[in-house]
């Protein structure tokens, strides 16, 4: 799942830093993704994924980090490893 | 019983100033595009620079829905004193729910209703186009010192306030979208004119660009980052004032236009009442106006009396589209109310020297699609409107 997650954001969040240094707690915020990147992270993430955000979980503070997406993601349902193709 | 007794009687103070004081400075301030020196005398006389201020510091510690209409009745008699105001109340009201977990602020919150100090905003910037949630600007600390420097496209009362609150990055290595919010006392800064403010509307607001160059104590960095600050106070606050204001101006001008039609209708009675299924269009649009606004300060008050969860809700996308839509909706409402009071007084609204006049009202109205322009909000809606569920 992380990977997964950190590909759509290499693809979408258009961070300011190196992949590389993108850590799972890393602020995807400080590192410069912006609301609009945000938005086509989140669509990426909803057809990765196959599902929807609600609206309670379309904030600022669920997309935070890698961690924080992974939570997310756990929360509607989808398992750490069994992960459907993209 | 006795917080009825005690807004109602503010309530009659403002609107004793406005009768008074800003009625009667309006045209002036407007044909000279003057800072409304009188009407922010007359507000200071009477505290009303802190009543957003919780009574523990000095204020008086009133609602929203209060803060609005007060905005509402300040904007019949003159919109840029009333936007002046409003501007000022969402100012303070980023300190007082945000930066109270800190001595110097508390102190310095204390300090603004002894003083009746009145505070401006530093957001706007060359280069970012517009977006508030942007800077290019960053703060420098050294240690208990820091400083900046910006390049502000609009300073409203710029030269004629005691303090700032400016957006600037947290430090010059941060993106541009991890902002702070800092607090600049006038004696602090550097401000320097870079161009004039010679407008269509809103003169009296005085609000030309400047090169802002500041050094100031490192403890007056509000502790809390700029993007929260902005979803939970100054985005909801500006903008239910700014609707508030509004309100006022289209009251005003559709005041104007009942009194052509009555005037005329009791000079011609039995005959045809011209005007007057306008007028009754019109009071509606007015309506669904002040019904919007009002449903939109009553679902602020629940969220910020929720506590935690409710600021949480504050900071989801759901909230972002729907106080965009309070702006856009009713900066879209004031102007079209206007030109409808326009239509119906016909020269008489047109003419600046008349009982009738709403050219004033016009002009000013028409500014409010364009404080944070309406396309940007759209385009944030649009954005948001891809991945928002429940309409």
């Amino acid at each position: 799942m992380i990977e997964q997650i950190r590909a759509i954001l290499a693809e979408h969040g258009r961070l300011m830093i190196d992949m590389e240094e993108l850590k799972e707690d890393t602020d995807l915020y400080e590192a410069g993704m912006t609301s609009h990147a945000s938005v086509n992270v989140m669509l990426a993430l909803e057809n990765t994924f196959d599902l929807e955000f609600p609206d309670r979980m379309l904030a600022r503070a669920v997309f935070t980090s890698i961690l924080s997406i992974r939570d997310a993601l756990l929360e509607l349902g989808v398992e750490e490893e069994a992960v459907k193709e993209a | 019983m006795e917080t009825i007794v005690r807004q109602r009687t503010i309530f009659e103070i403002v609107d004793q100033i406005g009768q008074e004081v800003l009625a009667k400075a309006a045209p002036d301030v407007d044909a000279q595009s003057r800072f409304p020196q009188e009407a922010m005398d007359a507000m200071r006389q009477n505290g009303l620079l802190s009543v957003a201020i919780p009574q523990v510091y000095g204020g008086l510690g009133l609602d929203v829905k209060s803060l609005m209409q007060i905005a509402e009745t300040l904007g019949k008699y003159c919109s840029a004193s009333a936007m002046i105001w409003a501007m000022h109340q969402a100012q303070v009201a980023c300190l007082v729910q945000h930066a109270d977990s800190s001595q110097f602020f508390r102190h310095y919150l204390r300090e603004i209703a002894e003083k009746q100090l009145l505070i401006a905003s530093i957001t706007s910037e060359a280069g970012v186009g517009g977006d508030i949630g942007t800077s290019i600007a960053a703060v420098e600390t050294e240690g208990a010192m820091s400083r900046l420097t910006k390049e502000a496209t609009v300073i409203s009362y710029g030269e004629y306030a005691d303090s700032y609150l400016v957006t600037a990055r947290r430090t010059p290595e941060s993106a541009g979208n991890d902002q702070v919010l800092v607090l600049l006392k006038r004696e602090e800064v550097e401000l320097t004119k870079t161009g004039g403010w010679d407008t269509l509307g809103m003169r009296g607001t005085c609000s030309p660009p400047f090169h802002v160059t500041a050094t100031f104590p490192t403890e007056q960095i509000v502790p809390v980052p700029f993007s929260q600050i902005s979803a939970e106070t100054m985005a909801p606050l500006s903008h239910i004032l700014w609707a508030g204001c509004w309100l006022g101006i289209a009251t005003d001008a559709l005041n104007r236009a009942r009194k052509y039609v009555q005037a005329k209708a009791r000079k011609n009675l039995g005959g045809d009442q011209q005007g007057s299924t306008r007028l009754a269009e019109a009071i509606n649009l007015l309506n669904l106006m002040r019904n919007n606004i009002i449903a939109s300060v009553s679902e602020y008050e629940e969220l910020m009396a929720e506590g935690e969860s409710g600021r949480a809700k504050c900071n989801s996308m759901a909230y972002t589209i729907k106080i965009n839509t309070l702006k856009i909706t009713s900066s879209q409402l004031v102007a079209q109310i206007v030109q409808e009071a326009l239509l119906i007084c016909g020269m008489a609204g047109y003419a600046n020297e008349s009982p009738y006049s709403v050219g004033r009202h016009l002009r000013d109205a028409l500014s409010a699609a364009l404080m944070i322009n309406n396309d940007r909000l759209t385009a944030t809606n649009a954005k948001l409107s891809l991945i928002q569920k429940n309409l």
